[in-house]
């Protein structure tokens, strides 16, 4: 595995798309801190840039590139490894580099900045947000193997994460207002990782008191140290369920 | 001119001997251990109108003093004046009473008859300056007081519920009160003002309260000037109240669901100026308010800037800053009653052609998302959504959900330097 890893490690590398995206993200943090006039307003502009860009970049990089390596995959079968260790590896591979280009490109500038339990909140979410949409990019390329549909796929994915369920959920906070939501709105909005990140921050920013009874609801839920637990093994959930879906179907599949 | 000089001659020959007689009745009697008196209840016994008693260094487990007598009562040395959580300490039944110097400690707890440190009944002219108050129920209680003094006293209490604590000074039917330059902390409420006034508090800081840093009740006429509120359970409130003038008070970290920096209730003709709001869950929060004019203060770094319940109306709120706060203003409903004009405003992106600092187009400060949290608090959970900021977007550049007359018509372009 090991072995694989490397290749796949230094074939990232060499399209030299992952650094460019690495300096894209340290010129958006740099300049989101040294433009605002308070780290506050500078975390609310960076949030918006990890909720947003972090996982089109993750998604749309990680399915272009197993649809680019299904003849390196090919080559790979042929040998004898085990077919689940070429995914894995695969995996692993995609998901470190678009780690460390997160927390390279915005970990460091955060970590400058701000506090040191706001920093590591949000390198600890954007990391699992990058590894998650990597992990859904495998799910979507390896349901179809058309690269059009994939990236469709793949596409129509991030829109409705990034975008779409807020909708649904004001849609939903309108239709019902008249009811006690609370709880449900809370578990509906851990079911997007999106949201779920952007939820943890906004506890660290200190809005939660805005919020009256939901606020409290989530403060109780997520804000101590057990609901961070929690947040965060829901979060890597996201990345374990769309992976061994995708395990599965790339173990069964006729290649 | 002779006849004058002679005049005035004899009258000052007169009035040096009223001085003389009233000094030669008024005696100065010492309590203490090794002193004339031995307790102070025996020095309180034996003074006249007009004595001083001047009580020496030492812990005094007396109960209840009682000074019904016009006399200055004077501490040396910070004598400790202990209640053992029995009783109340000083009871002032007395005009011209002058209290300073001592520390007090542990009064009495009892919801019913409610025992101060310090007691005022019925009286005038009372100061009480330079105490130290510790872990009382009641700290300085006034009950109808009028023309009375508290100065640079610090109060202090640790109780952790509401129930259990009273307030640090209390002040109930009054008038001509002057609240100056005290620190009260961890009461139930800081300073409380019920049918006041006429009076004025000033230069006082009050935080950590488990309620209100100031609380005022049916005290029309009032002033409050260069006073700091910080981090009080639920900031400070001000209802059923005329004609209050609020100055250059600070007013931070009131931050909590049910907190503000400011609540007015009922309240009418009121003057805020150079009061600045930081960090505060709502800066201000209007409910039933009217004719109140606000001008050149300092919103900073608030969940809410200012609500204002749709009940009120003619409020004027001018030439403040508007600063980093999360939401500037927000209201209920959709009739607009008062005028905001020439205020700065961060979230202000217009343009200014001919160069007058102010905004050629103008501004709605309501955000269609404030409306939308407004009605449905828990829409809180999408703040700083993608989804939520470009609906805000969209809204502000065709209104169609907020209030239209919502507007400053002239928003500045700079901060004003305040």
């Amino acid at each position: 595995m090991m072995r694989i890893l490397k290749y796949v490690a230094l074939d990232i590398l060499k399209t030299k798309i992952v650094i460019a995206y690495t300096i894209m993200l340290a010129l958006f943090s740099w300049s989101a801190f040294s433009l605002e006039d308070n780290t506050a307003k500078g975390l609310v502009t960076m949030l918006n840039i990890v909720l947003l860009t972090v996982p089109l970049v993750s998604v749309l990089f990680a399915t272009i590139y197993v649809y680019n390596s299904a003849e390196f995959i090919e080559l790979l079968l042929s040998h004898p490894v085990k077919r689940s260790m070429i995914w894995k590896a695969l995996f692993t591979g995609l998901s470190l580099s678009m780690t460390v280009a997160y927390i390279v490109g915005i970990g460091i500038p955060l970590l400058i900045f701000t506090d040191l339990g706001t920093a590591l909140i949000m390198i600890i979410s954007g990391s699992l947000l990058s590894v998650i949409f990597v992990a859904i990019a495998f799910l979507a390329s390896i349901l179809t193997r058309d690269k059009a549909k994939g990236i469709g796929i793949s596409i129509m994915l991030w829109l409705y994460f990034a975008l779409l369920f807020d909708g649904l959920v004001l849609f939903l906070f309108f239709q019902f207002s008249d009811y006690p939501i609370e709880k449900p709105i809370v578990i509906l909005s851990a079911l997007s990782p999106v949201d779920l990140c952007r939820i943890l921050m906004l506890l660290r920013l200190d809005v939660s008191a805005m919020m009256g009874y939901t606020g409290a609801i989530f403060q109780h839920f997520f804000g101590n140290s057990w609901g961070l637990l929690l947040s965060f093994s829901l979060l890597a959930l996201w990345v374990v369920v769309p992976f061994y879906f995708s395990l599965r179907k790339f173990n069964k599949r006729d290649l | 001119m002779v006849m004058n000089s002679k005049l005035y001659r004899s009258f000052a020959l007169i009035m040096l001997l009223y001085a003389g007689t009233s000094r030669l009745w008024a005696a100065t009697r010492y309590a203490g251990k090794g002193q004339h008196y031995p307790t102070i209840k025996a020095a309180l016994a034996a003074c006249r109108n007009g004595d001083t008693v001047i009580v020496t260094k030492g812990i005094y487990r007396e109960g209840n003093l009682i000074i019904d007598k016009p006399i200055c009562f004077t501490g040396t040395g910070m004598p400790v004046l202990d209640g053992e959580l029995k009783y109340e300490i000083i009871s002032v039944k007395s005009n011209d009473v002058t209290i300073t110097g001592f520390q007090l400690q542990h009064s009495g707890r009892a919801v019913m008859s409610d025992p101060g440190a310090i007691k005022v009944y019925d009286a005038k002219n009372v100061q009480i300056e330079d105490n130290v108050l510790i872990d009382n129920y009641f700290g300085v209680y006034l009950q109808y007081a009028t023309h009375c003094t508290i100065k640079n006293n610090v109060i202090t209490a640790s109780q952790k519920e509401e129930h259990e604590s009273g307030n640090g000074i209390h002040c109930w039917k009054g008038d001509s009160l002057q609240i100056i330059g005290n620190r009260i902390a961890g009461h139930r409420d800081g300073i409380y003002f019920e049918f006041v006034t006429h009076s004025v508090i000033w230069r006082n800081i009050s935080h950590h309260n488990l309620r209100y840093g100031l609380h005022f009740m049916f005290s029309n006429d009032d002033a409050y000037i260069t006073n700091y509120f910080k981090n009080n359970g639920a900031g400070v409130a001000v209802m059923f109240t005329k004609r209050v003038t609020m100055i250059n008070n600070t007013f931070e970290e009131n931050w909590g669901d049910a907190a503000y920096g400011v609540l007015f209730k009922e309240l009418t003709d009121c003057y805020l100026s150079g009061n600045k709001f930081l960090r505060n869950t709502t800066g201000i929060f209007f409910d039933g308010s009217n004719r109140i004019t606000i001008e050149h203060n300092i919103f900073r770094a608030n969940g809410w800037g200012m609500r204002m319940q749709a009940n009120c109306m003619d409020n004027i709120i001018r030439e403040n800053n508007f600063i980093g706060n999360t939401f500037d203003v927000t209201t209920n409903g959709s009739l607009t009653l008062n005028h905001f004009s020439e205020n700065y405003w961060d979230k202000y992106q217009g343009y200014d052609l001919d160069k007058d600092k102010i905004g050629d187009v103008p501004f709605h400060p309501l955000s269609l998302y404030a409306v939308i949290v407004e009605k449905n608090p828990p829409a809180m959970l999408l703040y700083q959504s993608f989804m939520v900021n470009l609906l805000d977007k969209s809204e502000k550049i065709m209104p169609s959900l907020t209030p239209e007359n919502f507007v400053d018509n002239t928003p500045r372009m700079i901060p004003y330097k305040l």
